[in-house]
C-alpha cells in the first residue's frame, strides 16, 4: 500500500507515524469488496483520537459487517495541515491512504465545542463542501455524535445528519438505508428525508427555526409532516447484545490512554446539577461483572497493554467494583498488569486498593469538591460532604499519602464570596488534619494541597441550562480573590491554589448554549485560520470576539441571561431521555439549596425510565 | 536466560521511532506470551535493551534487541510466536541464546552496511553519477565531512571508517513485493565508538558527481549490524548459540 504523503513530507513534520496507519489490530479489507465505505473521525490530533474509546467501539462494530468498511482520520497538526495546503493534498484514511472524499460516509465524534473548528479543517481537507446544502450525491454524507450533539445547532449548516445518542442501536438501520441509497437513483433529499424516520438520526436540514423578536427562538418545527418533531436519543439497554472490541487498536505513538479501557458502567446516579454528563447518559447501566473479567483478559492478549483502566462516569458506584478491582489487581501477580485506578471515593476500601497498586509516595488523593461551602454544594446537587473529604484525607495520612488534589468551580449559581472563601479554608482545614494525625516523626517533607478550579459553563441539558455565566473579568476577579485568601492561611506554605483560563471557557459557554446563528460565525473563524482552538498554544481569543462583532453576534445573548423558565432552547427537539419538566424542578431546587437523593435512593421521575433498563429497574430485577 | 533477537523493520514503518519500536516490542512480547524476565521495584518494566537506535526513514532487515527470559522453549516456536502477532513490515529473523557473561548489544556494535537506493519518489537519475564515482572515493586518501554536534561543528575525516563500498544488487521486499535494484553497497563504522552515517558518504560521493544531494531522493536499507574488529567482523547474532 503506498503512503498518501510523500518521503519528504514525512520526513519534515512531527511524528510521522501520526499518518501511516498499520498499527497493531488495525482492519484490513479491500474496498473494493465491500457496499459501504466509513470513515470515522476524532477531530483532534491522532495522539488524542485513539485514545477515544468511543470511536474503537464504533470502528469494531462496523468492521463486524462484511458489507462496510470503516477506516480512521484525524485532524492533521498544523504542520501537516499547512502542508496540505500548499500542496493541495486531499485528506486521507490511514487504512488504506485514500481520499475521504471518495467514501460513503464521514462520521465525527464531537467531544467538545472547542474542535468545532477542526471539524471545519477535516471538511475542508477533505475537498467535500463545507455546507451540507452544497454537497451532492457524489459526496460523502457527513454525520456528527457524540455529547455536543445534544446541542448541534452552532454547526447544524456543516452536518447533513446528527446521530443523537449510543450507536450500538441505529447504525445497522442507516447502513441499510445508504446501500439502498448508493444503487438506486434515490436523490440526497430523499435519503436525508428516509434518514429522519431512523431512531436517533437528526436532519437539521429539515427543520424550520422562527425567532422571537427578542432574538430568543419561537418554535424549532420539522418542514414535514413525516419528519419527527422530536429525535430520541438512544441507549443500549442490554450490553449483553452489543459488541465490545477485544482487540482494539494499538497505536505506536504513545497515546494519551496508553492502556486498555475498560467500559465498566454508561451514566451517573448521582444527579449533580452541573454536570452534563450525569444527564444525558441516562439511565445508569452495569456491565456484568463476569463478562467484564472476561474481556479484560481478551483486552490484554488481543493488544499486549501492560496497563488497564476502568471507564465510567462514576466507578464508585459500580456495585461489583471490590471483586472487578480485586480481580484485575491479582493479575499484577500472575501477567504484570498496572491498573491504573479511576478516581474513587475515599474510604478503607479504595485506601486499600490505593495501596496495593499505587506508589504512595508518588500518587496523590483527589477530592472533585466542586465548591468551598456545604451550602453551595447542595445548590450544585454534589452529594460530599466536607466530613467525607476531611476524614477521607486523614485516613489516607495516616496510610501514608501527603498529597490532595482538590478539584473546583468558580462562577456555580447562587456562589458568594463566602463560598469562594471556603476554597481556601478548606484547603487549610486538610492540611490541619494532616499536622494532627501524622507524628512529626512519620512526616517526610511536606504536605501539599493542591487546589485548582475551572470556570463554570452551563451546559444543555442540565438544570443550569437556564443558569447564567458569570463575566471574564467577574471569574477573574473571584480567581484573585480566590488566591489571596489562599495567601492568608497559616499553613499556605503546604498549600497552592490554580484556576484556568477565562478565555477559553467563555467561548465554550457561547458555544455550548448556541444556535443556528451561529454556524456562520464558526465558518468565518476557521476562515481567518483558525484550528486546534482547544490547544491554549493555537487558540486565539480575539479571532473570536472580533468575528462575532462583525457578524452582530452578542455573546452575552448566550452566556450571561437568566434565561426564563419556559424559553424554548435552540436543543428542545433533542429528547436526551430527561425531561425538561425534571431539569426546571433541579433548577428550581438547586435555587432553594435542596439536594436530590441519587437513582438507586430515590428515583425523582427524570424521564429516562422509558428507555427501559438499568437503574430504574435495578430494584425490580 | 538472556536472548539476542535479530528482526528486520521494513516498508512504511520505517516512519515508525526508536522509542515506538520499544514499545511495540513490549506489547508484542506479551501478545505471544513468551516468559520474559520484569524488573523488580513498584513499575516493573521488561528487561530488554536494543541495539543500535535506527534513524527515522531508514529500513532494516538486521536490527537487534536483548531480552532476559525467565524460561524459553525453542527459538523456532519463539520465533513462530512472535511473527504470528507482528505488523506488516516487522518480523522476526532470528533468536540465539546468549552466554551469562555476554555483553549487551549496544555496547558490542562495531559496524553496520547499508544498501542505498533510489527512492522511487525522486525523479532524477543522479545514482548512475554517484555509483560513477565510487573508485575515485576509494582512491582518496581523506574524505572530508561536516560533522555536526550538540555543541560544534567540524570538519572530520571519515575515509578510514569506510571499510568497504561498492556498486551493488539487492533485492528489496516492500508491501509484499519484491525488487531487485542497482544501488551502493557500504560497510561502515558504526556504535558508540565511531559512527558514520551512509548519508555522510553518499553525500561526499554526490560531491565527486558535482550534483545536488537531498537525502530524500535515496531510501537506505541496512543490512546487517555487526561487532567485532575490522578484520573480523561477525553479525551480532554470532555472540549467541542456536537453541
Amino acid at each position: 500500500m503506498a503512503l498518501a504523503l510523500k518521503e519528504r513530507i514525512l520526513m519534515n513534520i512531527e511524528k510521522p507515524a501520526r499518518y501511516i496507519g498499520n498499527e497493531i489490530n488495525m482492519v484490513k479489507k479491500n474496498p473494493g469488496d465491500v457496499d459501504v465505505r466509513i470513515a470515522m473521525c476524532f477531530p483532534d490530533v491522532y495522539e488524542i483520537g485513539m485514545s477515544y474509546l468511543g470511536i474503537q467501539i464504533i470502528y469494531d462494530m462496523f468492521n463486524r459487517r462484511e458489507d462496510t468498511y470503516c477506516e480512521r482520520v484525524y485532524s492533521p497538526w498544523p504542520d501537516l495541515d499547512k502542508v496540505m495546503r500548499e500542496e493541495d493534498i486531499p485528506l486521507f484514511s490511514l487504512e488504506t491512504q485514500s481520499p475521504i472524499r471518495d467514501f460513503d460516509m464521514l462520521g465525527i465524534t464531537i467531544q467538545y465545542e472547542m474542535c468545532y473548528t477542526n471539524i471545519l479543517q477535516v471538511i475542508d481537507l477533505s475537498k467535500i463542501p463545507m455546507l451540507a446544502k452544497d454537497r451532492t450525491k457524489g459526496d460523502p454524507l457527513v454525520i456528527g455524535g457524540g455529547p455536543c450533539t445534544v446541542n448541534p445547532e452552532p454547526i447544524a449548516d456543516f452536518f447533513d445528519m446528527f446521530y443523537i445518542g449510543e450507536a450500538e442501536t441505529s447504525y445497522d438501520e442507516l447502513i441499510e438505508l445508504i446501500k439502498v441509497y448508493k444503487a438506486s437513483d434515490m436523490t440526497r433529499e430523499e435519503f436525508l428525508r428516509k434518514a429522519s424516520h431512523i431512531s436517533g438520526i437528526y436532519v437539521p436540514s429539515l427543520y424550520d427555526v422562527v425567532y422571537n423578536d427578542d432574538m430568543t427562538i419561537k418554535s424549532v418545527l420539522p418542514i414535514y409532516d413525516d419528519v419527527p418533531a422530536k429525535v430520541k436519543r438512544q441507549v443500549v439497554t442490554d450490553f449483553k447484545e452489543v459488541t465490545y472490541p477485544m482487540k482494539p487498536v494499538v497505536p505506536y505513538l504513545q497515546a494519551t490512554q496508553d492502556r486498555v479501557c475498560l467500559e465498566v458502567m454508561r451514566g451517573c446516579i448521582r444527579g449533580c446539577r452541573f454536570c452534563q454528563a450525569g444527564m444525558i447518559y441516562r439511565p445508569t447501566r452495569q456491565k456484568d461483572v463476569e463478562m467484564l473479567k472476561r474481556y479484560a483478559r481478551q483486552m490484554l492478549d488481543g493488544t499486549g497493554y501492560e496497563e488497564i483502566s476502568l471507564s465510567s462516569l462514576s466507578s464508585s458506584d459500580y456495585m461489583y467494583l471490590d471483586e472487578l478491582l480485586n480481580y484485575l489487581i491479582s493479575l499484577k501477580e500472575t501477567d504484570h498488569v498496572n491498573v491504573s485506578l479511576p478516581s474513587l471515593r475515599i474510604d478503607a476500601f479504595s485506601l486499600d486498593v490505593m495501596s496495593k497498586v499505587q506508589d504512595i509516595k508518588k500518587s496523590s488523593l483527589t477530592f472533585a469538591a466542586e465548591a468551598g461551602s456545604q451550602r453551595l454544594r447542595d445548590v450544585i446537587n454534589k452529594g460530599i460532604t466536607e466530613e467525607d473529604i476531611v476524614s477521607g484525607s486523614r485516613q489516607a495520612f495516616i496510610g501514608g499519602w501527603d498529597k490532595v488534589k482538590l478539584y473546583f468551580m468558580m462562577g456555580l449559581p447562587t456562589e458568594q464570596d463566602e463560598d469562594l472563601l471556603g476554597i481556601a479554608q478548606l484547603a487549610e482545614k486538610i492540611s490541619e488534619e494532616y499536622f494532627d494525625a501524622v507524628p512529626k516523626e512519620k512526616r517526610n517533607g511536606r504536605v501539599m494541597i493542591n487546589a485548582s478550579s475551572s470556570y463554570f459553563v452551563p451546559k444543555p441539558f442540565t438544570p443550569f441550562q437556564w443558569a447564567p455565566m458569570i463575566s471574564p473579568e467577574e471569574y477573574t476577579r473571584r480567581a484573585y480573590f480566590v488566591k489571596d485568601a489562599f495567601m492568608a492561611q497559616k499553613n499556605k506554605k503546604s498549600l497552592r491554589f490554580t484556576y484556568h483560563d477565562a478565555g477559553i471557557s467563555i467561548l465554550e459557554g457561547v458555544l455550548a448554549r448556541g444556535d443556528r446563528r451561529l454556524c456562520k460565525s464558526i465558518y468565518d473563524i476557521y476562515k481567518k485560520g483558525a484550528i486546534f482552538d482547544a490547544w491554549t498554544e493555537f487558540f486565539n481569543i480575539d479571532r473570536y470576539m472580533d468575528t462575532f462583532k462583525e457578524n452582530n453576534i452578542d455573546m452575552d445573548f448566550y452566556t450571561a441571561r437568566t434565561r426564563r423558565d419556559d424559553e424554548v432552547f435552540p436543543w428542545d427537539h433533542i429528547d436526551a431521555g430527561v425531561s425538561k419538566d425534571f431539569l426546571l424542578r433541579e433548577w428550581k431546587k438547586a435555587n432553594e439549596g435542596v439536594v436530590t437523593p441519587n437513582c438507586r435512593m430515590n428515583c425523582q421521575g427524570c424521564g429516562s425510565a422509558v428507555y427501559g433498563g438499568g437503574v430504574c429497574f435495578e430494584a425490580k430485577n | 536466560m538472556k536472548l539476542r533477537i535479530k528482526y528486520e523493520k521494513t516498508g512504511v514503518l520505517r516512519f515508525i521511532g526508536h522509542l515506538d519500536v520499544m514499545r511495540y516490542f513490549q506489547k508484542a512480547i506479551r501478545r505471544a506470551k513468551l516468559d520474559v524476565a520484569y524488573s523488580k521495584g513498584f513499575s516493573p518494566h521488561q528487561i530488554i535493551s536494543f541495539a543500535a537506535p535506527m534513524p527515522l526513514g531508514m529500513t532494516s532487515s538486521g536490527e537487534y534487541f536483548d531480552g532476559e527470559f525467565v524460561s524459553v522453549t525453542t527459538a523456532q516456536d519463539m520465533i513462530k510466536k512472535l511473527n504470528d502477532t507482528m505488523a506488516d513490515g516487522i518480523k522476526v529473523l532470528d533468536i540465539t541464546m546468549l552466554p551469562d557473561n555476554a555483553k549487551n548489544s549496544m555496547s558490542v556494535v562495531s559496524a553496520s552496511d547499508y544498501f542505498i537506493y533510489t527512492n522511487e519518489e525522486c525523479e532524477n537519475d543522479y545514482m548512475e553519477r554517484l555509483i560513477s564515482k565510487i573508485d575515485t572515493l576509494k582512491q582518496l586518501e581523506h574524505v572530508e565531512v561536516l560533522k555536526k554536534t550538540k555543541s560544534k561543528e567540524e570538519m572530520s575525516d571519515i575515509k578510514p571508517y569506510i571499510y568497504e563500498i561498492k556498486e551493488m544488487h539487492y533485492t528489496i521486499t516492500e508491501n509484499m513485493q519484491s525488487e531487485n535494484k542497482r544501488g551502493i553497497y557500504m560497510l561502515l563504522a558504526s556504535g558508540s565508538r565511531m559512527n558514520i552515517k551512509p548519508e555522510s558518504v553518499i553525500g561526499a560521493l554526490a560531491k565527486l558527481a558535482d550534483v545536488e544531494y537531498d537525502a530524500y531522493d535515496y531510501r537506505i536499507h541496512r543490512v546487517e549490524t555487526y561487532m567485532g574488529e575490522r578484520n573480523c567482523l561477525e553479525p551480532l547474532s554470532r555472540a549467541g548459540e542456536p537453541f
